[in-house]
């Protein structure tokens, strides 16, 4: 079961299978059972392992940047003892490091008892596997082609002297991550993740706006194929376009209007005033110094109306291609589809196992950690709004006086997740059902807690995007966290939007 | 570790030259840290434990060519240098399939070595935690205690080296009522003490009895407000992304760009400057370019400095003062001004003390306008005196008018803030900074 002999997905590169960094996961995972020391009999512990390779490549201003490439690789061990939990992470995966690690991990369990703790648990993992489904390798095409057309794309986007900056990069990551248990288990999952950025910067004298390709949305598990599926390669010359027409543009109008917001907004929205309030350890307080609590309470599950009829939103992590897809969380826990929302009533939170107990609630396969540095938190992973039947046309038909706005650019809300705001990149007023001219700045605001009841008319499937981000943060110790969302392009009622100054 | 770390560093540097064909250079940079992490949730500990955690950076140079690698090191030799000749072999294809960078830099003034230590006296886990749990109960307490080493080094093949180590503790809490009302506080520092610890605890559930009172309802509108320094400490925070760095100024996307510009102006009390030499970050960047003990950012209300990575010299022809890659500023430094904290709320009059604020972005970056929320202790004053919490509110306003023609003054007491935040290595940014007195800032929801 090492990585080699995983079959599916894309050919492994040499330096995954030959690296001298690279004993198999099985073995390090099996030398393990050695390492507990006399007297540890009645402790549960798990081992999770955590090898990252990365390779970025960027272009800003038709320049290569050095290429950079990046492994990692840690192991964090944690032990259940005398009824309190603690865990220990090293860079040193030798006998002596991991033992270390272990004696270190019982230690703050027994701080953890003698102080009153939390969370007395240590689930353990089941077993098996998962693999990225990848149709063309990262290292099938030659490093240098892919700098070319990066330069190429970068290029695109120049050719006029308003242009101030321009730039376009991927950025391509490997997680093989593993973790066994006390109990015998062993997940070994291998995640080959994708993420195209392109951006240009259009300035006059007066303004500066900036158009990008998507912002980092377009994430996405998968290889090469990833970036034909999306477009990136062409995205150049309609950024320039666009990021010059909103520098002539007028302010996004100000008032109480129809909204219609495409996919790589809706992301966000949904992200910030659904994902997050549903996440189980910020309801059970356990973020009210960072992250934040939430506004939802463990009273309104099953009955909450947290939207219109319109709204369904599912925990999925089995979205081919989407960035969080997986088989176990990192607590190894099997992952199935889950339906958060249904009609617009709020029926589930988002929480692993330790949550689910401690709040006596059900939950999903969401405990994540952002590497072998960090434990397990709660967390989004793919979370996704349903379709509806409304094709993009329709979404506007009715709507006589309206503004669209597609591409986050700016985001705040408050630690409850109920009062936001949000800008986009690139507006379009909406006038007798068609979009009409390009408006600059568009943003509005809300309550989390109303603005979903505004959701009038929900895009059909030809309007839904895969997307994603690969940077949420949360945590203390902070953490870094990949999550997907598929979304289709919707339309709300009466909602407060304005423009810049 | 950390006399460890240094030592095991310039022993793989000094052999590192053996790994080099032809004329070929390199540069590196070591990450270490070794921390300890309690969360707490309702006084009790929620998730406890420690990381140790070793990054090596590589540049390996070959004419006008060069890639940049990172590896995971064990501390142990024997696994980790062969772990290094692969990731020199991969770098050594990288940089040949590479065009040749024109901005490729690095420092060659061998003269720049140097060591810094600062002396730090920590706690054990124990005796921290006891500094919680031992004396009358902390109540509903949230947040995270994080403590232990910090070591950066630099090395090159032109026989530079640099070392910068440091331990540190950051305790970072907050202190709720039954209503779900906060206070935040925190004790960070190089040498601690229990009894300051336990003080500071006190103190924050002194604080939170005022939160008791009844809580008064807003309406959005303009208000005059007194953002404390950890509030305006968020604010900077925002205006340090993309704000003080050359290449936002030369591509035009700073928030500040108006006031590069000359187009805009702050209040003459603004003087912002990046204190480094007084900060935690060190005295290097990442490719051996020394930092100078301070770079003045913004005086007497007009933008001064640029922050310049040794990238952005050579792009734009300028000097680098060792700025990292973000251009963000490590150290933030904004000179005191006369108003007496002490009796803040009489001169306040009428208005709000606003303690934090939270989740802070660019609501019109050209115009410098930013949104945000106000959160923790938020109170409403009147007549002189707090009369209660406020609930939390967003406010969208332009940082022109809120540091610019509605600053009323700065506080003459300053507070010394070390950023808590630990996304993959805890942070060695810090800053220094008084309360502000603003006239009709504007809340929006």
């Amino acid at each position: 079961m090492s990585v080699d002999g995983i079959a599916t997905g894309g050919k492994p590169s040499p330096s995954i299978c030959m690296s001298p960094m690279h004993e198999s996961i099985d073995a390090a995972h099996r030398r393990f059972r050695d390492i507990p020391p006399t007297g540890s009999g009645s402790d549960s512990w798990t081992l999770r392992i955590v090898r990252q390779d990365d390779e970025t490549l960027a272009v800003r201003r038709d320049v290569a940047e050095p290429g950079r490439r990046a492994v990692d690789l840690g192991a964090m061990v944690t032990v259940a003892r005398g009824g309190g939990v603690g865990y220990a992470a090293t860079s040193d995966m030798g006998d002596d490091g991991l033992r270390g690690a272990y004696e270190r991990a019982a230690q703050w369990a027994l701080h953890a008892t003698r102080r009153g703790t939390e969370n007395a648990e240590l689930p353990q993992p089941r077993s098996g596997e998962y693999r990225s489904p990848i149709a063309r390798a990262w290292v099938t095409q030659p490093y240098a082609e892919k700098v070319d057309r990066l330069i190429s794309l970068s290029q695109s986007m120049g050719g006029d002297a308003r242009i101030a900056d321009r730039s376009a990069s991927l950025w391509w990551t490997r997680v093989e991550s593993s973790i066994s248990g006390s109990a015998g288990g062993l997940v070994s999952q291998v995640f080959d993740y994708l993420v195209p950025m392109a951006a240009v910067t259009a300035s006059d004298e007066n303004d500066t706006q900036t158009r990008t390709f998507g912002g980092h949305a377009y994430a996405r598990q998968g290889g090469l194929e990833v970036l034909d599926e999306v477009d990136f390669w062409s995205c150049g010359s309609r950024l320039r376009e666009q990021a010059l027409e909103l520098l002539a543009a007028p302010n996004c109008p100000s008032g109480s209007l129809p909204l219609v917001l495409a996919p790589d907004q809706m992301i966000l929205q949904i992200h910030e005033s659904i994902g997050h309030p549903l996440e189980l350890d910020r309801i059970l307080g356990d973020e009210r110094n960072y992250a934040g609590g939430s506004f939802v309470t463990p009273d309104m599950f099953g009955s909450y109306r947290y939207g219109s009829a319109q709204l369904n939103i599912t925990f999925d992590p089995t979205c081919d291609g989407e960035l969080a897809s997986y088989a176990y969380d990192d607590a190894g826990q099997a992952a199935e589809p889950v339906a958060l929302i249904r009609d617009g009533v709020l029926l589930r939170p988002l929480g692993g196992a330790v949550s689910q107990r401690r709040a006596g609630l059900p939950g999903a396969a969401t405990a994540r950690a952002s590497s072998w540095n960090r434990p397990p938190i709660d967390r989004m992973a793919n979370l996704n709004l349903e379709p509806g039947n409304a094709d993009f046309a329709s979404l506007l038909a009715e709507v006589d006086d309206g503004v669209y706005m597609e591409t986050n650019r700016s985001w705040s809300i408050d630690d409850s997740r109920d009062k936001f705001q949000f800008g986009c990149e690139y507006g379009r007023r909406i006038r007798g059902g068609r979009l009409a001219e390009v408006v600059k700045n568009p943003s509005y605001r809300g309550r989390s807690a109303t603005f979903w009841r505004s959701l009038e008319l929900v895009g059909s499937a030809a309007t839904l995007q895969v997307l994603g981000t690969p940077f949420c943060g949360k945590g203390e110790p902070n953490q870094i966290m990949r999550v997907g969302h598929a979304a289709p392009a919707c339309r709300f009622r009466a909602v407060d939007v304005f423009g810049g100054e | 570790m950390s006399t460890d770390s240094h030592d095991y560093f310039f022993s793989l540097a000094a052999a590192m030259p053996e790994l080099l064909s032809g004329d070929e250079v390199f540069t590196c940079h070591l990450r270490a840290e070794d921390s300890s992490f309690v969360r707490f949730n309702r006084g009790r500990i929620n998730q406890a434990g420690d990381v140790r955690q070793l990054q090596l950076d590589v540049d390996l140079i070959r004419g006008r060519r060069h890639a940049v690698g990172q590896v995971a090191l064990s501390g142990d030799r024997s696994t980790d240098w062969p772990r290094l000749q692969e990731l020199m072999g991969d770098l050594r294809q990288l940089a040949a399939a590479s065009p040749e960078d024109p901005f490729l830099t690095y420092n060659t003034d061998v003269a720049a070595s140097g060591e810094h230590r600062r002396a730090c006296s920590l706690p054990s886990a124990g005796e921290a935690l006891d500094s919680v749990h031992d004396g009358p109960s902390v109540g509903d307490l949230v947040g995270v205690y994080a403590a232990g080493g910090i070591q950066r080094g630099f090395a090159s093949s032109l026989g530079q080296r640099n070392w910068h180590d440091s331990r540190s503790y950051n305790f970072d809490w907050s202190l709720f009522d039954e209503r779900g009302r906060a206070v935040k506080a925190s004790y960070a520092g190089f040498e601690w003490s229990s009894a300051t610890m336990r003080e500071r605890l006190a103190a924050s559930m002194e604080d939170l009895r005022v939160l008791a009172q009844p809580a008064r309802v807003l309406q959005p509108g303009k208000y005059r407000v007194f953002l404390a320094p950890a509030a305006l400490h968020e604010l900077l925070s925002l205006l340090s992304w993309g704000g003080f760095g050359l290449r936002g100024r030369m591509t035009r996307v700073s928030p500040l760009m108006r006031l590069h510009d000359g187009t805009a102006e702050l209040a003459t009390a603004v003087e912002l400057t990046d204190e480094i030499a007084a900060g935690a970050a060190p005295r290097f960047e990442a490719s051996g370019f020394p930092r100078p003990e301070r770079v003045p950012l913004i005086s007497a209300g007009h933008a001064a400095s640029c922050l310049v990575s040794p990238r952005s010299a050579l792009e734009y022809g300028v000097e680098t003062n060792g700025a990292g890659d973000d251009e963000a500023p490590v150290a933030v430094d904004l000179a005191p001004g006369t108003l007496d904290a002490d009796t803040i709320a009489r001169e306040l009059h009428r208005g709000l003390i606003v303690s934090n604020l939270w989740y802070l972005n660019f609501s019109d970056r050209v115009a410098c306008r930013t949104t945000g929320m106000t959160r923790f202790a938020t109170l409403w004053v009147e007549d002189g005196r707090v009369c209660g919490p406020v609930d939390p509110m967003r406010f969208d306003d332009s940082v022109y008018r809120v540091l610019g023609d509605r600053l009323v003054g700065l506080t003459r007491q300053r507070e010394w803030i070390m950023d808590p935040s630990s996304y993959d290595w805890r942070s060695t940014r810090t800053a220094r900074l008084p309360g502000a007195l603003v006239d009709d800032f504007a809340l929006t929801l």
